[in-house]
């Protein structure tokens, strides 16, 4: 793609029409607009505004193809601040994804020691000291609306930061790019290898990569699986052929998948496949903090030694193309703002290091706002950058994502681990028994989610001369209160029947399960007792 | 197909229509989808041999593998019972009166019997085992067992029936209709003695002869009943026929007497022992008492 002159479209004077014969540029009322992509950042800030106006767009002849070839990006290697941030988050992330299943928790005898668990069979979520039933996903759901918060946080901060670290796509697509260099060198000489006919030391090399590649697939198909149970038996399991299907199934999936979004699609998928840059574009503002190449600063370009006899008429970009070079995604930052731009800042990184052996000052690649930008453009004092990060809609996404995570830690503090739902027999709603007496039936679930057994007593509360004996009693045992011990981590379902003297009537009451324990957890849930005669 | 030209950015054929400048492309179909389309003829052609597919007058062609959905669902079928074998196995080796003491597979047997209640049962005694005052089917929830309510004597009217037509140890009695032989008094005086001894009626010295000359030898002195009889309890709250003056005036004359069919050549014993172990808790099942003062535990005890 030529090189584009941004500078060209916005600061060109009001041509008389006629007068035109740049087929990019339209001139309607006296005014010069175009549909080329100009700079946000450019130093005339009418023109970029009057480029949105209405206007017929100039008549051109399509290119040949429609279809725009991948170029393969080689991307050079960097070092610089931003890189060995870029390191230190794709180690962290790395080592919580592969290493988190493996971290042991106590929680005694009858639960699984896994710090994080996905058991999908007993239908349990372990998260270290947090366990969540079914009945509780509200929680999970708590914390997926926490991470969108936190995603519409850091994008309307930083911009796109979550996609230039950390995210997987990135992480991986960064951790592929470091095999290929590991195995066929730098840019360059990857590049010679690309060309090379396929012989057998290109051979050689491209199955040693692969199968580094299908290493890494491999592993990180087989960590995925170990968050749904306990991973060393898993392991154990797998190897020895006995796992279950669904393991050895999604294992094949996310290896293959790795495989091919990390060492083959890579900034394909960001660019083409992923809709979180689309959604993110609605999210930035003119306060968001991207990565900008300051075509203010930078243009017209030129190299040194042109600009060391012309200084005035260069511009500090001296066209080295190490900010290309260095690109994951293969883009030219110069071209302004765009959807293949992942804010990874290795360009400033590279551009900060060209600016240094030049003895120019760094930032011509840097992180701003387009507000500082337009500032700096025209000469204005600018902020520096990390108080662009404090600003009304920042702290409000804060607080909201806070105030949601406080609230669901307060919930999960004060939850009570007991539960008690009361089922009554309709059919018949009530039994005559031959003393005259009647009897209701109800089916309790007392739900237990403590991790160890729990002896928790059932009890009337209302109907004051009725008792009720439990399956395991027998009528015999027929009392106002009943015992009943409720294994660990379990719901348990009790046959509870509830008798009555002759003569009573029909009334709400309920039943109370209470632990004995130290807690004396205690829940009521409310019944109705059926009889012959209505009560008034 | 007069106009046709190759396309000069595409580079493709036109279809040779042009309405108003515009023009379409034939453009083809991208190859993945062509072989895809390829694809799925074969994957038919393979299926047609291999699995039923035309169908015929009375069936479809049986194809190669010989597999039908009945088939499969008789060989699913099997799988369910293979895992049961061992269940019904170990049930059939338990004496019934061990049963409830068997946690595990006391649950066990009430499930199973619960489904079988539903099919075989439900129909008269309803799907809550309530009955029907109306049409005399007792109520199976509640404490007021005719013929022992222990789980051996339920199981033992199950394999039986009662007043089973053809079967020599069916539970079988017979309340004699006393139409024409109370004069109306004597018969108000019966009536109200019954009721009595529930507490509802007036106690009287006519309706105590009549009952203690009558009735007695099988309900019993006090109305307490005998099972071994399958005679009703009297003085309780429960009246299968109903309580008012009117129903029992009609049972005493023309009195209606249940019938249940015998169940012990139509389901195996193991599912007869899973209905009595379901019926039995319902939550008035009794204890199975060993030693059994009367005979009709004897009677109980043979099979």
């Amino acid at each position: 793609m030529p090189n584009r002159d941004p500078s060209r479209a916005s600061s060109a004077p009001p041509r008389r029409e006629g007068e035109n014969n740049d087929p990019t540029i339209v001139v309607e009322g006296g005014l010069a607009k175009t549909n080329e992509p100009v700079s946000s950042a450019v130093a005339e800030p009418e023109a970029t505004t009057r480029r949105h106006e209405p206007h017929e767009p100039p008549r051109q002849h399509l290119p040949a193809k429609l279809f725009e070839k991948r170029t393969k990006v080689h991307n050079k290697r960097v070092d610089g601040p931003f890189r060995r941030f870029k390191w230190f988050v794709m180690f962290v992330t790395l080592a919580i994804y592969y290493g988190t299943p493996w971290i042991r928790w106590d929680r005694g005898p009858y639960a699984p020691d896994q710090a994080v668990l996905i058991d999908l069979a007993n239908r349990r979520f372990y998260m270290f000291g947090i366990e969540i039933w079914p009945h509780e996903f509200y929680y999970v759901a708590g914390l997926l609306i926490m991470a969108a918060l936190g995603l519409f946080l850091v994008t309307s901060a930083v911009g796109r930061a979550w996609c230039g670290y950390a995210c997987p796509q990135t992480v991986w697509t960064d951790l592929f790019q470091h095999v290929d260099r590991f195995v066929d060198g730098d840019r360059n000489a990857r590049i010679k290898l690309d060309a090379a006919p396929l012989g057998p030391k290109k051979l050689g090399k491209r199955a040693f990569k692969y199968t580094i590649y299908l290493i890494i697939a491999f592993w990180t198909g087989g960590a995925w699986i170990m968050y749904f149970a306990d991973a060393p038996t898993l392991v154990r399991d797998f190897w020895a052929g006995e796992a279950a299907p669904a393991a050895y199934i999604t294992v094949a999936i996310l290896t293959l998948t790795t495989f091919t979004l990390g060492g083959f699609m890579r900034e394909q998928v960001c660019i083409y496949m992923c809709p979180w840059p689309r959604i993110q574009t609605a999210m930035m503002d003119e306060k968001s903090l991207l990565v900008t190449y300051k075509d203010w600063r930078g243009e017209p370009r030129g190299s040194v030694k042109k600009a060391k006899s012309e200084p005035e008429k260069f511009g500090d970009c001296i066209d080295c193309l190490q900010c290309v070079a260095v690109c994951p995604t293969g883009i030219d930052i110069r071209e302004g703002p765009q959807v293949g731009c992942i804010t990874c800042a290795l360009c400033i990184d590279a551009c900060d290091k060209v600016m240094a052996e030049i003895g120019r000052p760094r930032g011509l690649i840097d992180y701003a706002t387009l507000d500082d930008c337009k500032k700096e453009a025209n000469g204005e004092a600018t902020r520096p950058p990390w108080k662009a990060l404090l600003r009304p809609r920042t702290v409000a996404y804060f607080l909201i994502w806070g105030s949601i995570g406080f609230a669901m830690l307060f919930a999960l503090g004060v939850r009570s681990h007991v539960g008690l739902s009361v089922t009554p027999d309709r059919n018949p709603p009530y039994i005559l028994m031959s003393d005259g007496s009647v009897r209701n039936s109800y089916t309790l679930k007392l739900r237990n989610m403590e991790s160890r057994p729990r002896d928790m007593e059932i009890a009337l509360q209302g109907l004051p001369d009725a008792v009720m004996w439990i399956d395991t009693t027998g009528r015999d045992g027929a009392a106002r209160k009943q015992i009943k011990t409720v294994p660990a981590d379990q719901v348990l379902a009790v046959r509870a029947y509830v008798i009555a003297p002759p003569g009573t009537d029909t009334d709400d009451f309920s039943f109370r399960l209470t632990s004995r324990d130290e807690q004396k957890e205690s829940v009521e849930t409310k019944a109705r007792f059926d009889t012959p005669k209505v009560g008034e | 197909m007069v106009n046709k030209r190759i396309d000069g950015p595409t580079g493709t054929e036109t279809v040779g229509h042009e309405w108003d400048g515009i023009e379409e492309l034939d453009t083809p179909m991208p190859r993945w989808w062509l072989w895809t389309l390829y694809l799925t003829i074969v994957w038919g052609i393979v299926y047609v041999i291999l699995y039923p597919a035309w169908p015929l007058v009375d069936k479809a062609t049986e194809g190669m593998l010989g597999w039908s959905s009945r088939g499969e669902l008789a060989k699913e079928m099997s799988v369910v019972d293979q895992g049961r074998v061992t269940m019904r196995e170990e049930l059939s080796r338990i004496p019934i009166e061990r049963l409830p003491e068997n946690s595990k597979m006391f649950t066990q047997a009430v499930a199973g019997g619960r489904s079988a209640f539903q099919v075989h049962c439900s129909q008269c005694h309803g799907s809550g085992a309530a009955g029907s005052q109306t049409l005399g089917y007792p109520n199976l929830n509640d404490d007021d067992w005719l013929w022992g309510g222990d789980i051996k004597a339920i199981e033992y009217t199950l394999i039986n029936g009662i007043r089973a037509p053809g079967v020599e140890k069916t539970r079988a009695s017979i309340m004699p209709p006393f139409d024409g032989v109370f004069e109306p008094v004597q018969l108000e005086a019966l009536v109200n003695h019954v009721l009595s001894l529930s507490g509802r009626g007036s106690r009287n010295a006519l309706g105590a002869q009549t009952f203690q000359d009558n009735c007695s030898v099988c309900h019993g002195t006090g109305g307490e009943g005998k099972r071994e009889l399958g005679a009703p309890r009297l003085n309780d709250a429960i009246w299968l026929y109903g309580s008012s003056r009117e129903q029992l005036r009609n049972q005493i004359l023309k009195p209606k007497m249940g019938r249940m069919p015998h169940w012990g050549d139509r389901l195996d014993p193991v599912t007869i022992k899973m209905l009595s172990a379901y019926v039995w808790s319902l939550g008035g099942g009794e204890e199975f008492v060993e030693v059994a003062a009367d005979s009709a535990v004897k009677v109980d005890a043979e099979p």
